[in-house]
């Protein structure tokens, strides 16, 4: 359906790199990366591999420093301890203009006084391409871009999503080993934004080559990254593949930052089979499968995703989870939020705690929907719970 | 609707005023300016004539109409003096215009270059000057560059010269002194452009591998184009004009037009030559102001 000559093409760009995969040794190594801003330390020691290929997002609050790294990578800022290597090179000494990387900015930061067309071509100029070699690959990129016809006109005369276009084709014009991407969607309304995920990772995938995303938004990251690096205070908290980050945050934090959570706090009293049971002041006793690591500590938190809470007038039969312990909390529901896909509920227990539950609306007609002021039970399995140390 | 009437009044009356302005302080003084241009000289209260007379009915009127003439502009082309001033305004102000170009945009670019709190600093240095008045500066001047002045004795007392060079009434003092004079109106707009400028695109620029000559010259250069041409423009216009710097700091061998129109003034009396000659100098100043009124209006649409 689209030219795809580029992709051919940077096979051999990318094959150097398939070379250091195959020596074992990562693209792109961080170790014990830092920098400050006067007292303020941005990136603290933090260590990193992404290999060759991946689609790699770095994840977290604003402020976080995640932008401080990726403008290490990229050659804007010199770290103040630790090495940066790419291909099993220090870059530290090469500069931003020398470095076989490029990035694409949050606000695009396109040339104003040049066209489409030059925009494009500016870093291929800079290499020395020949002219008509040039023009070539600028007309591959536009392809690619789907900017056709638009190659004469200035940024100003452009779309949001169509300035996003003419960036991503300048900043992939030179078939950089990395990619880096500052927020490349956060200025596209929500429609754009999703649909250019797709095409962004559809392009990823298609030119094999290495992006490394910044963002702030965890659905994006969880959309489109291979792994997501979760960074908190200048740190990496965690480094994980979306579905092991949601279902199995390393902390409370990310529990909390990564999508939405239920906690209930409370003492380890039993363990047998692999089955915990956890006495919380809040809800009562909760069994909990003890899954994916085991519990060291005797004081922890059991968390539970609200779409894993489901709500029923009466709680399941005891056999409905089959062998699994199932836990049930009575409640009144308070709150009730139609989404349209979804709706949320908030219940309250006895305790006074409340607890979210979020469920589909897999009918048109609202046969499972609750009222505010109805009695419910709400449950979930002990395979569905997480403990988290605190 | 309601809104419409209260603001009605005070509305038209903001939209009429600058108008209102230009006719009162521009084009009924200049249709002064444009008749006596037209007139000719007399030994008489005032030293032109005809004299319009509204009292004496619609006949002596068309008379004094008839006795309008375009001779003195004929005089303009015709005399060497009149086309060598405009000649040489045109020449200084060019060289002016350029010399203060090279010596602002380094002052700029390093200004929009400090850390925020040092540029206030830096702008201040720039206007301080303003608080003292223009001729005193250039009196001051005067006195730097006359035969025992500081700049003689300065280049004496460090052997550089073994007599004192004559600096007064040369071109060199002259450009000197514009030069001084009009460094802030170069400073100004391009501090104001480089300031503005998005950091980022610097960046992009070395990302994607050019080295800081050629981001400079591809980039930051082009950019700031619109600055450039207001402080050329903000200089060149007045420069062209310029009567005071050249008639206290340069020789009196060549005039500038500014000084052949006080010359014609006030020594010759010779109100209608004076006129022409200041009509003249209007129309010549036309086309540049024109084209920084464009400039001007470009560069608000491309903000907006």
């Amino acid at each position: 359906m689209r030219d795809v000559t580029l992709g051919e093409a940077s096979a051999e760009t990318v094959r150097p790199l398939s070379e250091a995969a195959a020596l074992d040794m990562p693209l792109l190594r961080i170790e014990g990366v830092a920098k400050s801003f006067g007292n303020f330390r941005a990136v603290d020691r933090l260590s990193l591999d992404i290999r060759a290929g991946e689609f790699f997002a770095l994840l977290g609050p604003s402020g976080c420093g995640k932008t401080t790294l990726l403008r290490m990578l990229a050659g804007f800022e010199t770290p103040d301890e630790g090495r940066i290597l790419l291909g099993g090179k220090d870059i530290a000494p090469v500069l931003p203009h020398e470095r076989p990387v490029n990035m694409m900015f949050q606000n695009y930061a396109l040339f104003p006084h040049l066209s489409v067309r030059d925009n494009i071509a500016f870093g291929l100029k800079r290499a020395g391409m020949a002219r008509a070699e040039i023009a070539t690959r600028v007309a591959e990129l536009v392809a690619l871009v789907k900017l056709e016809g638009m190659e004469k006109r200035k940024p100003d005369q452009l779309s949001g999503g169509q300035r996003q276009r003419v960036a991503l084709a300048r900043s992939l014009a030179r078939r950089p080993q990395v990619l880096l991407l500052d927020e490349p969607l956060a200025a596209l309304d929500k429609k754009l934004r999703e649909s250019t995920q797709a095409e962004l990772m559809e392009l990823q995938r298609r030119l094999g080559m290495t992006f490394i995303i910044v963002t702030h938004d965890q659905e994006e990251a969880m959309t489109m990254a291979d792994r997501i690096g979760v960074m908190d205070a200048g740190r990496l908290v965690q480094v994980a593949a979306p579905r092991n980050l949601y279902e199995a945050p390393a902390s409370r934090w990310i529990a909390g930052f990564v999508g939405d959570i239920n906690l209930f706090d409370g003492q380890v009293v039993s363990r047998e089979h692999g089955r915990l049971t956890v006495s919380t002041s809040e809800a009562g006793p909760l069994a909990v499968s003890e899954l994916w690591s085991p519990v060291t500590k005797e004081i922890v938190s059991v968390a539970i995703r609200p779409e894993k809470v489901k709500l029923s007038r009466r709680g399941p039969a005891s056999d409905e989870g089959g062998s699994q312990a199932i836990n049930r909390l009575d409640g009144v529901v308070i709150d009730v939020n139609y989404l349209g896909g979804v709706t949320t509920y908030k219940v309250k227990l006895e305790s006074g705690a409340v607890v979210r539950s979020s469920m589909a609306n897999t009918a048109r007609l609202n046969v499972d929907a609750y009222l505010a002021g109805q009695r419910v039970v709400a449950w979930f399995t002990a395979d569905d719970c997480l403990v988290l140390e605190q | 609707m309601s809104a419409r009437r209260i603001f009605a009044r005070p509305a038209r009356f903001a939209a009429i005023a600058p108008y209102l302005w230009m006719v009162l302080f521009f084009l009924v003084p200049f249709g002064f300016v444009l008749k006596i241009s037209l007139s000719q000289t007399a030994i008489a209260q005032p030293p032109y004539t005809p004299v319009f007379d509204f009292a004496e009915g619609r006949a002596a009127l068309a008379a004094a109409f008839a006795q309008l003439s375009f001779d003195d502009f004929r005089l303009l082309i015709s005399d060497d003096l009149y086309i060598l001033s405009y000649v040489r305004s045109l020449v200084v102000a060019v060289t002016s215009t350029l010399i203060l170009l090279l010596i602002g945009y380094p002052i700029a670019y390093g200004m929009a270059r400090l850390p925020q709190r040092w540029q206030g600093v830096a702008m201040m240095l720039v206007i301080v000057p303003f608080w003292t008045s223009f001729l005193i500066r250039i009196y001051a001047w005067i006195n730097i560059l006359q035969h025992d002045g500081l700049l003689n004795k300065i280049l004496l007392a460090l052997h550089i010269v073994s007599t004192p060079v004559v600096w007064l009434s040369t071109d060199s003092a002259m450009y000197l002194g514009i030069v001084y004079s009009y460094l802030p109106f170069m400073i100004l707009p391009l501090y104001a452009t480089l300031s503005r400028m998005d950091a980022s695109l610097l960046e992009a620029a070395s990302d994607l591998g050019a080295s800081p000559r050629q981001a400079f010259w591809l980039v930051t250069f082009p950019l700031s184009l619109p600055g450039v041409a207001a402080g050329a423009l903000l200089c060149f216009i007045p420069i062209v004009g310029e009567f005071v710097i050249p008639d206290l700091l340069a020789g009196s061998n060549s005039l500038m037009i500014g000084q052949t129109l006080w010359l014609e003034f006030f020594t010759n009396r010779d109100w209608p030559v004076a006129s022409a000659t200041a009509v003249a100098l209007l129309l010549l100043l036309v086309p540049p102001l024109v084209l920084y009124d464009r400039l001007q209006r470009r560069q608000l649409e491309g903000n907006g």
